[in-house]
């Protein structure tokens, strides 16, 4: 009865606080109902006829979510998802409340949540997922998650309680996870790259921004064959063995379309030595297309991919599931100001933000950029990270650089720094008048490259609101 | 007149942007019209003490730090005692820092004994306790300069009398959090927790590191000022952030 009682007063919050426009009707309705019923999250979940799947990790989470999502409503699923970023337990509680009805009827039949990688153990006690996505352990907010290899012994740990019914899709590229999902004794199924695109120069070591180079087992440093994307890639240990495992579902022949996109080939089931070879439905192929820009979002479509196949969603629905994605907001996004196009990529960290410089540079070989840096909390606090982004690519090649933000100056002394000639770095405090800035110095037919930190791509796109520019075109 | 900068475990060692404190010894020097040669010194390499005028070594977590620790004392310790000894500038931030003690005693687990390069040892009081964590600013110890930077660090370092504080804590935690010192400097050996990175927002530190670096073979050394504006703003805009809390 409490329960009961509970749930009407937190659907009641939650309801109001939408009509007040209060926090959007995601997070605070959530923690309300939270606290007024604990138990809210497991009763609600349960009524989610095919179950839940939980999508963590640094860097693609809101994508992978957006995409699987979309694959799920091609195939006819009603599918019930937590907004961009609400990614703790009371979002996960307040996108429930919000499908649920006065009788307390969950109205939905999967449940597609990205959760924030510290949560995910408590998501996974709370929810019951029947699949799990891991996609990524990168440097991420040192003074918020603390260590990456602390964040990792909680997931393993939290893995190892989880039912053997449950099946865990990871990176098979990423050393770290592929290690941690060990911990989950049921079915696993593993998606990576087989290669990376022509486009792109071959690597075979790590760069400056990589994390998980020495071996996990033994603490040698892992020789690779192939590096797609900071320590991920094709890795082995030559002492003990240890090696990147065989992809039960593997992205080939990848096209990268600069800001445009991205097409590339699925394969699913064909084996790859794993010593978990899926069961079902049998191996597919299947050409795909997304609009989401990078390496990255190549990793998330896959990793969708493979949660849909797992999950049993036929090859037709996750291609055009995966067609129809548009970006996240402030994800390669587009927006028309004054008549000339603009991109903005978010860029939070040193191996995103190096995969979203490559991006542009692919695009553009002499790009003028707005990079926007802030260090509120959801940022980081610490800034220190700008110094591990390769910005000396930038250095001979930028057209123009303006720069702002809480840690503006922080950002122009990194490029002073990089090698950027000073007169191609502009600092303007104001970020209406830094838009404004980068605009005049655009030169014609080309578009504008606007990289924020997550709260300064939240100003920026409110300004844009007030701008009516992004109306129809950042309504999620 | 050139410089030749070690970066010990630059792939090991290099949380918090560390490399950001060799790039600004590598374009600070360049500015001026110094040659810079920079080598890498990882795990197994042994270091020649003579080919080098500084050592930088940047920090870790606590399991990179159990790889370090023993190549460290075994592989490189007798060179960068030589080296120290003989006048050569040495800068560890954070765990590099840490590792320059005599021992650090994590949460859980047995001591990791350290090189006692310099005499402090630091005690992690717990798996429960805070980390301290935040903006920092110090004043210099022994020129009143204003060093700001960043710290994240769960152990409590304690000075030993042979040592003095880099400097004293204005906003922040510092060495323990108790005691307000940050930082110790023994002869030209540096350790501080300010990662950040610390010497771009830190240009006065990063010259006075140049000039004992280049002292050893070429004498009493006079940079040319650089104009150090975009620095100065950085640093300013990272103080008034500490302040803000």
């Amino acid at each position: 009865m409490r329960t009961v009682a509970a749930f009407l007063a937190a659907r009641a919050a939650a309801a109001g606080s939408r009509a007040l426009r209060v926090g959007g009707g995601t997070t605070l309705p959530g923690r309300l109902a939270l606290a007024l019923a604990p138990d809210l999250v497991p009763t609600l979940a349960r009524q989610l006829r095919r179950g839940v799947v939980l999508i963590s990790g640094t860097n693609g989470k809101t994508t992978t979510a957006r995409l699987l999502g979309e694959i799920a409503q091609a195939a006819g699923l009603r599918v019930v998802h937590n907004r961009a970023g609400a990614n703790l337990l009371s979002g996960i509680a307040a996108a429930l409340l919000a499908h649920t009805t006065a009788r307390g009827r969950v109205r939905g039949d999967l449940g597609v949540f990205e959760v924030d990688e510290a949560t995910l153990p408590a998501a996974l006690a709370a929810t019951g997922p029947r699949l799990v996505v891991l996609l990524n352990l990168f440097r991420d907010q040192l003074d918020r998650y603390g260590e990456i290899d602390l964040l990792a012994d909680r997931w393993r740990r939290a893995l190892g309680r989880l039912p053997h019914e449950a099946a865990v899709v990871y990176n098979a590229d990423d050393p770290l996870v592929a290690e941690v999902a060990r911990a989950h004794a049921g079915r696993r199924v593993a998606f990576g790259l087989d290669a990376v695109p022509d486009a792109l120069p071959p690597r075979q070591a790590p760069e400056h921004a990589a994390d998980s180079r020495y071996c996990y087992a033994c603490g040698r440093p892992y020789v690779y064959t192939l590096v797609t994307l900071g320590h991920m890639g094709h890795y082995a240990c030559p002492q003990c063995g240890t090696a990147r495992p065989g992809a039960d579902v593997r992205a080939v022949d990848v096209r990268l379309e600069g800001v445009d996109g991205a097409a590339f080939v699925v394969h699913a089931g064909s084996g790859g030595g794993s010593e978990h070879a899926p069961t079902a439905p049998g191996s597919a192929r299947l050409a795909v297309r997304t609009q989401l820009p990078g390496l990255y979002n190549v990793y998330d479509a896959t990793a969708a991919a493979a949660a849909a196949w797992v999950l049993g969603v036929d090859a037709s629905a996750i291609a055009r599931g995966l067609d129809e994605t548009a970006p996240a907001f402030g994800r390669g996004e587009r927006v028309v100001l004054e008549g000339r196009e603009a991109v903005m990529l978010l860029a939070k960290n040193p191996a995103g933000f190096n995969e979203v410089l490559r991006t542009v540079l692919l695009a553009d070989g002499n790009p003028v950029v707005l990079v926007a840096i802030n260090d509120l909390l959801a940022d980081g606090r610490d800034v220190s990270w700008l110094w591990d982004v390769d910005f000396e690519l930038l250095a001979d090649r930028v057209h123009a650089a303006i720069v702002t933000g809480l840690r503006g100056a922080e950002m122009a002394l990194r490029l002073k720094y990089a090698g950027v000639p000073s007169e191609r770095i502009t600092l303007v405090h104001d970020s209406a008048l830094a838009l404004a800035a980068a605009l005049q110095r655009l030169p014609d037919g080309r578009r504008l490259y606007i990289l924020p930190t997550y709260t300064a791509m939240l100003q920026l796109r409110a300004l844009l609101a007030r701008q009516g520019v992004v109306r129809g075109f950042w309504a999620q | 007149m050139d410089l030749r900068i070690c970066h010990l475990y630059p792939d090991l060692l290099n949380l918090y942007g560390d490399r950001g404190n060799v790039a600004t010894l590598v374009q600070r020097a360049r500015w001026r019209g110094i040659q810079v040669h920079v080598a890498e010194a990882r795990l197994g390499d042994a270091v020649d003490p003579a080919a080098h005028d500084l050592f930088f070594i940047g920090g870790g977590e606590d399991r990179q730090q159990r790889l370090a620790a023993p190549d460290l004392r075994r592989v490189k310790g007798d060179a960068l005692r030589a080296a120290a000894a003989d006048g050569a500038v040495v800068l560890a931030v954070c765990g590099g820092y840490q590792l320059l003690g005599h021992f650090y005693r994590p949460a859980e687990g047995p001591d990791l004994e350290g090189l006692g390069l310099l005499d402090l040892h630091t005690v992690h009081p717990g798996a429960g306790a805070r980390r301290l964590i935040g903006n920092v600013v110090v004043r210099e110890r022994t020129c009143g300069v204003r060093l700001v930077g960043f710290e994240n660090h769960g152990g409590r370092t304690y000075l030993g009398p042979s040592v003095r504080p880099l400097g004293e804590v204005l906003v922040g935690f510092g060495n323990n959090g108790t005691d307000r010192t940050e930082g110790a400097v023994w002869r030209r050996v540096y350790g501080t927790y300010l990662h950040g990175p610390l010497l771009p927002k830190n240009p006065w530190l990063a010259d006075v590191l140049i000039a004992q670096a280049l002292e050893r073979r070429y004498g009493a050394v006079t940079l040319p000022p650089l104009s150090d504006e975009e620095e100065h703003r950085a640093a300013e805009v990272a103080a008034a952030r500490a302040r803000a809390g």
